[in-house]
């Protein structure tokens, strides 16, 4: 019995090891694949029609949904920090409180995961069936990379996409809270905009924000190139690839958000 | 990587007259060997024919003669030059000689036939618009599908994908094709068409041509010399007419289409009965 | 899709993203105001900040003009010295007063600037003499407290 027990836990310790040293080695062949991507970018940037094609698909196509989620957050957001606020008479902070969430979390934050189900999955959903379809492989016989042809494009064009598609979630954001605070509840105006301006600093706020979605959007950019170009060329292989790209995308923004966070937030004394 | 000069290539490969040669060429993916000891030459602008069963490694064989995967052990040699010793720029610039068609067609399913035809062109030459236009028309032309340049590969027959795929394989007039099956799923009529076809194309562009198939009947009737694959070896090769003639039992199943005979119709397995009963 | 209708959209794309961006940095954020702009520091020792933070603003008759740039102890006097950025449009009297005041009950914490009848200006480093503490809620009311009970006992 304690023989069985000891097997089982040295089994599960196996297992542990085993897939710890496969996740190290996972992490190292993307570092790899993603400096083979920048070393292929040269490519993207002379061939900027294909670039502006995958910003196309990456960014305009992704426009609605951001668009749409972020006036509805902002709207939501107004509506219960209003109902916190004016428990302190402090109504009128509303378009800070909103502001500051929107720029600083909200919009890197949901933007980049809506980016990741968007675009990152039909990314690697593309690529993966590429290469099934031996496609990839034709393009290398016809002596065309396909790292700089289909994986270069794609990546730049997500990595582009990204900022301005979070910039344009917090905006809409904050004009839904407008909508909300000033137009169905009655702040007033000045008050929503004057104190928002006052609260919210350009290089502390508004550029971390900007950075941050920066470093989402070459993150699930990576990834999603990543995982559909080393997809099992089949269809499982594809399908698993693209649950596993908005996954571990999703996983990503949030880990980095807190480290980047941390390091952005610190000695404010906020 | 270390200055490690190839030994030098044995005579025939040297001659000018040899495009392609295996030199006793072993592979396998992972553990599974599936060439054990091919050596084969192709002479220059001759239609060579290598047949055998589904899984004799046939396809494996043009992937190593295009370089996407290394032999464990001998020699692929094009065009005088060591294959698998080429580095990236090197092996890309043998590839722009090189024209394939794919088994199952890999056409670019994100453009339409005719920019999957002028792929190639865009991506190697600064042809003018213009011409790019016509040398497209023309290779749709060639395989009978002009009328098709503005569809999606979806909207496509497989026989039409196909036509497409080897329309795209000939479009830099390379100097050696390789064409992986390229009649399976043809009707009758443009099966005739496509093997003359390779059979022109071949004789007016002093082009090699390597044709993968399965097809007995139509290569007799089209290729200088075949090759006969089975068990990771060469069983069998010789001109059409010999092959005709020939009495060796593994050509006599693939010629006369027997399914009993020296090539298995099995993949080796554990004995049939011993899987049946395994769960004793 | 053919090429010119892709450069299109993505051209408008990138139009509003980027204007997006103008509008978080210029009407949500204060790139335009003091902040960044360029301005001169004035110092200022109080007993007790209370909560005043870092990039609280600075206020002249309820006018931002400036910012709180650093804070820090005295280990010599043990009070707290606060240096203030302040935009070069403003000038301040050499007998102005700083206060830290609240906006509010539990509204923000800033440094209040009230100008004295003075005609020297402070310059570029200028120290501010007078100033006010932060009220502190907790000994206000334990004064409070403490008055009371004395009375009580009476
Ligand atoms: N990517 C791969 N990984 C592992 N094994 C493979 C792979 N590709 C092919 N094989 C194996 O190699 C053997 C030869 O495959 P190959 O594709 O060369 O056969 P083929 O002669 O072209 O067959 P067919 O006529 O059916 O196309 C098969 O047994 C197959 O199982
Ligand atoms: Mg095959």
């Amino acid at each position: 019995m304690t023989s069985a027990a000891f097997l089982g836990l040295a089994h599960v310790l196996r297992r542990l090891g085993a897939g710890t040293l496969a996740f190290i080695t996972r992490l190292g062949f993307a570092t790899r694949f993603a400096l083979a991507v920048i070393r292929n970018s040269p490519a993207a940037v002379r061939r900027i029609h294909l670039t502006l094609r995958e910003l196309y698909f990456a960014g305009v196509l992704s426009l609605i949904i951001i668009l749409v989620s972020g006036l509805f957050v902002g709207m939501v957001l107004a509506l219960q920090g209003y109902d916190v606020l004016i428990r302190y008479g402090a109504d009128e902070s509303l378009g800070i409180l909103v502001a500051l969430s929107l720029v600083r979390e909200l919009g890197p934050v949901v933007a980049g995961l809506l980016f990741a189900s968007r675009a990152g999955s039909a990314i690697t959903a593309e690529i993966g069936l590429m290469k099934a379809t031996e496609q990839l492989s034709a393009m290398e016989m016809m002596a065309v990379d396909p790292m700089a042809r289909v994986v270069a494009p794609r990546f730049w064009g997500g990595l582009i996409a990204m900022p301005l598609l979070a910039a344009l979630f917090s905006t809409l954001g904050i004009f839904g809270a407008y909508l909300v605070g000033v137009k169905l509840i009655g702040i007033d105006a000045g008050a929503f905009w004057g104190n928002m301006q006052a609260g919210v600093d350009f290089r502390f706020d508004v550029l971390n924000g900007i950075i941050k979605s920066f470093v989402f959007g070459t993150a699930v950019s990576v990834i999603a190139v990543f995982e559909g170009y080393v997809a099992k060329p089949t269809a499982e292989g594809v399908s698993s690839a693209t649950t596993k790209t908005v996954v571990v995308s999703s996983l990503t923004i949030l880990a980095l958000d807190f480290v980047l966070t941390v390091f952005m937030f610190r000695g404010l004394g906020v | 990587m270390p200055d490690t000069r190839l030994p030098v290539a044995p005579a025939a490969s040297r001659c000018p007259d040899i495009a392609v040669e295996l030199d006793n060429v072993t592979f396998g993916y992972d553990a599974r060997t599936v060439l054990s000891g091919i050596t084969m030459s192709i002479p220059r602008g001759k239609v060579v024919a290598i047949m055998g069963g589904s899984g004799s490694g046939k396809t494996t064989i043009l992937r190593l003669i295009g370089g996407q995967l290394k032999p464990r052990s001998g020699r692929v040699i094009v065009a005088g030059q060591s294959v698998p010793d080429l580095d990236r720029e090197a092996l890309f610039e043998m590839r722009r000689g090189l024209g394939m068609l794919f088994q199952f067609g890999a056409l670019f399913t994100d453009m339409t036939v005719f920019e999957n035809i002028a792929f190639a062109l865009r991506e190697h030459t600064e042809l003018p618009e213009e011409i790019i236009r016509d040398l497209v028309l023309m290779k749709l032309q060639a395989v009978g599908l002009r009328g098709t340049a503005p569809l999606k590969p979806a909207a496509l027959s497989g026989g039409m994908a196909r036509r497409v795929a080897l329309a795209r394989a000939i479009a830099l007039d390379p100097m050696l094709v390789m064409y992986d099956e390229p009649f399976a799923g043809l009707d009758p009529i443009s099966l005739g068409v496509v093997g003359q076809l390779i059979r022109r194309l071949n004789d007016a562009l002093g082009i090699t041509s390597v044709v993968v198939t399965h097809d007995v009947y139509e290569s007799l009737k089209m290729v200088d010399y075949m090759y006969f694959v089975a068990e990771g070896r060469i069983v069998a090769q010789g001109t059409p007419a010999e092959i005709r003639a020939s009495d060796e039992a593994y050509v006599r199943q693939f010629v006369d289409g027997e399914a009993d005979g020296p090539v298995p119709f099995h993949d080796p397995a554990p004995a049939y009965a011993d899987d049946l009963f395994a769960h004793d | 899709m053919n090429r010119s209708t892709i450069d299109l959209w993505v051209g408008i794309f990138v139009t509003i993203g980027i204007g997006a961006v103008i509008f978080l940095a210029l009407k949500v954020g204060n790139l335009n105001s003091v902040s960044s702009s360029p301005g001169y520091r004035l110092q200022a020792d109080f007993e007790n900040i209370g909560g005043l933070k870092l990039r609280a603003p600075v206020k002249a008759a309820g006018v931002t003009v400036g910012r709180v740039e650093a804070i820090k102890l005295d280990s010599k006097t043990y009070q707290a010295l606060v240096t203030m950025k302040v935009d070069n449009g403003y000038q301040f009297t050499a007998d102005t007063i700083a206060s830290i005041l609240t906006s509010g009950l539990l509204g923000e914490v800033y440094v209040g600037l009230d100008v004295g009848g003075d005609t020297k200006m402070l310059a570029d480093g200028g120290r501010i003499g007078k100033t006010q503490s932060a009220v502190v809620l907790e000994k206000l009311i334990g004064q409070f407290m403490f008055s009371k009970a004395a009375e009580g006992t009476k």
